[in-house]
């Protein structure tokens, strides 16, 4: 039987990406042994009851390490934010059902990402290496993140941004028309705002392209038994509700009806 | 743990701590950390008489201390529990306590007949889920409702029946009283309190709900001060919940008149927070010179 692991960790590396934006890499080697690609962890905040979910940007067996970048929001993070090197993170991972379902490294993918959603979008391009093109967008040049980090994995980058001061200006979603009428992938990932995700799945499905979408809800529990954490998913001709944390965060676009 | 055994309702439990119902699911999940038969007994999701989807998202808002909920009753119906959930959790060596809720009287009726040929330990009837429009707290916000319900469930089994009061009342002694006259066989005790939030932004209410129930250490105080009152008010027992995070909060609840404690949103900060309670219960009689911890039950002596 699968196990959920809760405990302190000690935070080995802190960074400061951008503005509000913080990365982290945890010792827990447990946790780096059982997560994959798409899953998330749940971290106690201090003085809050509920804890904060936060995407994995990447697992590292050898080193026995994850790692986490996520944004400041309000309270909850302010305070896990607070978290120096060297002291102890309280994490419940791995969460989440279902992760990325990632091809045959040998395939064509692309992963669209946009602000505190390209995170997740780490790992995938590091299994697809020169076979996969990160489309991310950020508000402006201060807010980008993590365009090393696909470089250094092989990575094709396309950066917009949505006043142009860096990359391209505009919307993931123009590049990736754009690309979607020079090739055929055989997967697009995307995670982001609500909005960009239905659009990236619009253009995937047009092209009949498979695409998965990890989507974010609040969350109590983060385990799945709590059922807080609804989105609306189309199952036998009709609808349902699945839960983020326990059948996501990853979705087959084609199931999720977007808000 | 052989100090912190009690009996509830009849039914006896390894220890006094249930974590409660809609914060535990099935056990499932949680068996994933650790085994269920560490807890005393589980308050399962509330199960409706058919399948029942929620309400809309966010279902979710922090609070200081606290947090506010309305998923809504979502859960699969009573066919379902008794197929497919109860069969698995009878072979965890836990006292299952099957939490119910009805539509309408009628709809108690047949979920508690229904509940009555399986091998539940007890029957919790909530008539106090502040989420869901009709039935729910429709019910336990009146005497003659909070009456009527148990009236019905009595009637359709001979299970322990255990009635889980509203806290947005009056005066809950008095519901308390009207549900013992119809023959439940306990009263659990607060389920959440109704509360909102509003994002200043947006000018609209967190919860898609509008509304929502509060629960965690912020309504601690009220529960323990309502466990209290009813704990004085019936002779059936009462089983304390509301805020409680730690065994000192336990031990707390259980003096104010509590027989057993059920634990909830503090789950959702700790996994563990219910074994650490009975854990914490076991060596506090240890370390009292306590015999049975039911010996606290109801032993505050009030100024």
């Amino acid at each position: 039987m699968e196990k959920y692991t809760q405990g302190m960790y000690p935070v080995i590396r802190k960074q400061t990406l951008a503005r509000e934006i913080y990365d982290y890499t945890v010792y827990c080697p447990e946790i780096a042994q059982a997560a994959v690609c798409g899953q998330f962890v749940d971290i106690a905040a201090k003085g809050h009851l509920l804890r904060r979910p936060i995407s994995l940007c990447g697992i590292d067996r050898e080193k026995g390490t994850i790692r986490i970048v996520f944004e400041v929001r309000g309270e909850g993070t302010a305070e896990i934010a607070r978290i120096n090197e060297g002291d102890m993170i309280d994490i419940i991972a791995p969460l989440g059902g279902h992760g990325f379902d990632l091809l045959d490294k040998s395939r064509k993918a692309v992963a669209v990402g946009g602000g505190i959603g390209v995170p997740p979008l780490v790992p995938i391009a590091q299994h697809y290496g020169k076979n996969i093109t990160v489309i991310s967008g950020f508000r402006s040049a201060g807010a980008v993140i993590l365009q090393d980090d696909f470089t250094s994995a092989g990575a094709e980058t396309i950066l917009c941004t949505d006043d142009g001061t860096a990359g391209r200006k505009g919307f993931v979603t123009d590049a990736l028309a754009e690309l979607l009428e020079r090739e055929k992938p055989d997967i697009i990932y995307a995670c982001g705002p609500m909005v960009m995700m239905k659009r990236v799945a619009e253009a995937a499905q047009a092209h009949d392209v498979r695409c998965q979408v990890s989507l974010e809800e609040r969350m109590g529990c983060g385990v799945g038994a709590c059922l807080v954490c609804a989105c609306r998913i189309k199952l036998d001709g009709g609808e349902r509700y699945a839960h983020v944390c326990k059948d996501g965060p990853v979705f087959d676009s084609r199931e999720v009806i977007f808000q | 743990m052989s100090r912190s055994k009690v009996t509830l309702a009849g039914v006896e439990l390894k220890n006094p701590v249930i974590p409660a119902s809609g914060t535990f699911g099935y056990g499932r999940e949680y068996e994933k950390f650790y085994p269920l038969s560490r807890l005393g007994g589980i308050s399962v999701k509330g199960t409706t008489e058919t399948l029942r989807t929620g309400n809309l998202p966010p279902r979710i808002a922090e609070t200081p201390s606290g947090m506010l909920n309305s998923v809504g009753l979502q859960n699969p119906g009573i066919d379902h529990f008794i197929a497919e959930e109860l069969p698995y959790l009878k072979t965890k060596d836990i006292a299952v306590i099957a939490n119910m809720a009805g539509r309408d009287i009628e709809g108690y009726r047949v979920i508690a007949e229904k509940l009555d040929s399986t091998d539940v330990d007890m029957i919790e009837v909530n008539i106090s889920c502040p989420n869901v429009k009709a039935g729910g707290a429709a019910f336990g916000v009146s005497c003659e409702g909070a009456a009527a319900v148990t009236k019905a469930v009595r009637a359709a089994t001979k299970k322990p029946v255990m009635v889980k009061l509203s806290p947005n009342v009056t005066n809950i002694a008095d519901i308390a009283r009207a549900v013992e006259a119809e023959g439940a066989d306990a009263v659990s005790l607060i389920n959440t309190l109704l509360g909102m939030r509003i994002d200043i932004r947006t000018r609209r209410p967190v919860l898609r709900n509008n509304v929502g129930g509060l629960s965690g250490p912020a309504v601690f105080p009220v529960a323990v001060r309502m466990v209290w009152q009813v704990a004085n008010a019936v002779k059936i027992p009462v089983c304390g919940m509301g805020g409680i995070s730690t065994w000192q909060d336990a031990v707390e609840m259980m003096m104010a008149g509590a027989t057993a404690v059920q634990v909830g949103a503090a789950i959702f900060n700790d996994p563990y927070a219910p074994v650490k309670i009975a854990e914490g219960i076991e060596r506090y009689c240890e370390d009292n010179g306590i015999a049975d911890i039911s010996e606290i039950v109801g032993s505050v002596e009030p100024w």
